[in-house]
């Protein structure tokens, strides 16, 4: 029997850093070789012995190393928080098929994110930041609940440069912040073809629901929006059936979908 | 070839047997029932003929033979990761037609839904069918309407008639040891009719279904104790389960467990959302699975119309009776 075949074993990975957002929202960089294989939008499953595992979307991709950003909101989560430089993190993946850069290529790019969702978008705006000549304009628009909640300050600075940003929250001083939902900003996308202009959208259900509504009645394509979806999953690899919903594995069909599809998924 | 085998030389069958493969099958387990003094058949490994039940449907699936209720991935420890010896080389197995059916879904899932799964693939190939014709109907049973009552792939069937067996096969391996018995033309029975009959819905509009108030009846009537998805020979879901030891907590075992789809948390994800509160809903869920979902998705419903989760649902739920709804709400 070869150990290849056995999709089960996790392997260890060094933590280069913790980056503390908040104090229940960290980044752990990890050493990963094999970094350029990875896509944003993928998703590793994150293993604890004694706790479990949790499927993690992968929030950045660097040239040895890949990042998670995780809210301590579970088991698994919470044991995750004690871990620090230098320790092992046991993983295993990338799943799932993430976003493909080459369905951007040459449009106009908008990224609504809220919360947490910022995170399996994050290396996708990292890529077109980097390389701002293969879309035409890129926006994004980005929530958090609050300024203490916000996740990636350093990075907002550097898009800031690199793109039209929107930033909001929910809640906060209206005399030096945003404030407001991200379907506020909707409206005022600056757009020169809506027949060709792309949209990605991941953030809690009811944000996505909501900003989808928004960008259609913008005048949107349904084919040119893209969502993430999250469900519970105990394998990633098409096994478990905890993930799926009607006749779709979100784990091996997605957890990106374009808007045609995921918008008919039924829980 | 068919033999008729009088005792002896079906014991000899069975010792040969017992030589390559373990040998599971449907066995009465005294006083086991869901009733005071009413016993159970569910699969055993056997070591006689004798024990195996020929006339009774089995109360539970064979499912767990290749498929655990409690199955370790590996174990760790300070050394690393160790991955358990499967729990057998080759097994053979007595089943029904809807079941030989209901091994081709799990094949689906375990082998065809992505890459092979590591810990069925190994339990799964060295396995031998053998069938158990049928030559009535069973209560709740309604496999005719699945079109599993043709038995798929087996390697032997076996009945037992005025006191022989009859031994239907293919294998030329067993020419030597069954050559002085007795052949007889035979054509392996199965039936063409029972009595609970399942409509089809032409067209499932999903939506609208979902929609449909039908489901609220089991919002209260189904208690979520998952013992449908217990029984059913193509249930698949499973759950991840650490274990440590406890005078040694950096030593323990990783394993995956049976999962329900009706019983809560399958669904909860981090921050405790919950896709499907509601009991009905839950049903639903896995309804459209058993009869639409997965032909979607692999060709053939999901359902062999084994009938085992009517017959031990606490709540006496029909799933015959939900499905015939189901094509009548689809009308």
């Amino acid at each position: 029997m070869i150990e290849e075949e056995n999709q089960y074993i996790p392997f260890a990975h060094t933590i280069m850093e913790v980056i503390k957002h908040t104090h229940i929202e960290y980044t752990f960089r990890l050493e990963y070789a094999d970094a350029k294989h990875v896509i944003p939008g993928q998703f590793f499953e994150i293993s604890l012995p004694q706790f479990g595992e949790a499927p993690i979307s992968v929030s950045g991709i660097g040239e040895n190393s890949i990042d998670f950003t995780i809210r301590s909101t579970g088991v698994v989560t919470d044991e995750l928080f004690t871990y620090t430089t230098g320790d092992q993190l046991l993983i295993r993946g990338p799943y799932g098929n993430g976003f493909i850069a080459d369905n951007y290529k040459g449009a106009e790019l908008v990224v609504i994110a809220g919360g947490t969702g910022v995170s399996p978008v994050k290396s996708i705006i990292d890529y077109f930041g980097n390389h701002n000549e293969e879309v035409k304009n890129m926006q994004i628009i980005t929530g958090f609940k609050s300024r203490e909640d916000m996740l990636f300050t350093s990075d907002f600075a550097r898009w800031q440069n690199q793109m039209h940003v929107t930033l909001t929250f929910d809640k906060g001083d209206e005399s030096v912040d945003n404030i407001g939902l991200v379907t506020k900003y909707i409206p005022l996308l600056e757009v020169e073809d809506l027949t060709t202009a792309q949209a990605i959208v991941v953030g809690p259900p009811i944000m996505m629901k909501f900003a989808v509504r928004g960008l259609l009645e913008r005048g949107y394509k349904e084919e040119n929006i893209w969502i993430s979806h999250e469900r519970r999953m105990s394998c990633g690899i098409g096994k478990c059936g905890h993930c799926r919903v009607n006749d779709t594995y979100i784990c091996l069909d997605g957890p990106v979908f374009n808007y045609t599809v995921g918008k008919d998924l039924i829980d | 070839m068919t033999y008729t085998l009088q005792k002896q030389a079906m014991d000899n069958l069975f010792q040969s047997w017992s030589k390559d493969y373990l040998i599971y099958g449907p066995t009465l387990i005294k006083n086991t029932g869901r009733f005071s003094d009413t016993d159970s058949v569910r699969y055993d490994k056997l070591t006689s003929i004798d024990q195996l039940e020929f006339d009774k449907k089995s109360d539970y699936s064979f499912k767990d033979i290749i498929f655990p209720i409690s199955e370790m991935l590996f174990s760790y420890d300070a050394t690393g990761t160790h991955i358990p010896e499967p729990k057998h080389q080759g097994a053979l197995v007595f089943l029904r037609a809807c079941d030989t059916h209901a091994l081709t879904r799990l094949d689906q899932i375990f082998l065809e839904n992505g890459k092979p799964d590591f810990y069925y693939k190994r339990l799964r190939e060295n396995l031998k069918i053998v069938l158990l014709p049928c030559r009535t109907s069973f209560e709740n049973c309604f496999c005719v309407s699945m079109k599993s009552n043709i038995p798929h792939q087996f390697d032997y069937a076996l009945e037992v008639k005025d006191g022989a067996y009859i031994l239907n096969t293919q294998a030329s391996s067993l020419s030597a040891l069954l050559k002085k018995e007795k052949t007889i033309d035979y054509t392996v029975p199965f039936v063409t009719s029972n009595t609970v009959v399942v409509e089809h819905a032409k067209k499932i509009d999903v939506a609208a279904l979902t929609k449909s108030e039908m489901w609220r009846e089991y919002d209260s009537r189904c208690i979520n104790c998952g013992r449908c998805n217990l029984v059913c020979p193509t249930c698949t879901c499973w759950t991840m389960q650490d274990i440590h030891y406890s005078d040694n907590k950096s030593a323990g075992e990783r394993r995956r467990i049976h999962a329900s789809c009706m019983v809560d948390n399958f669904d909860r994800v981090a921050g405790n959302h919950v896709y499907r509160p509601k009991n009905g809903d839950r049903m639903r869920y896995k309804t459209l699975h058993k009869v639409y979902d997965h032909k979607l998705r692999f060709g053939v419903d999901l359902c062999v119309g084994c009938g085992r989760c009517d017959d031990i649902c606490p709540e006496y739920i029909s799933f015959s009776n939900i499905l015939n709804k189901v094509a009548q709400e689809s009308k």
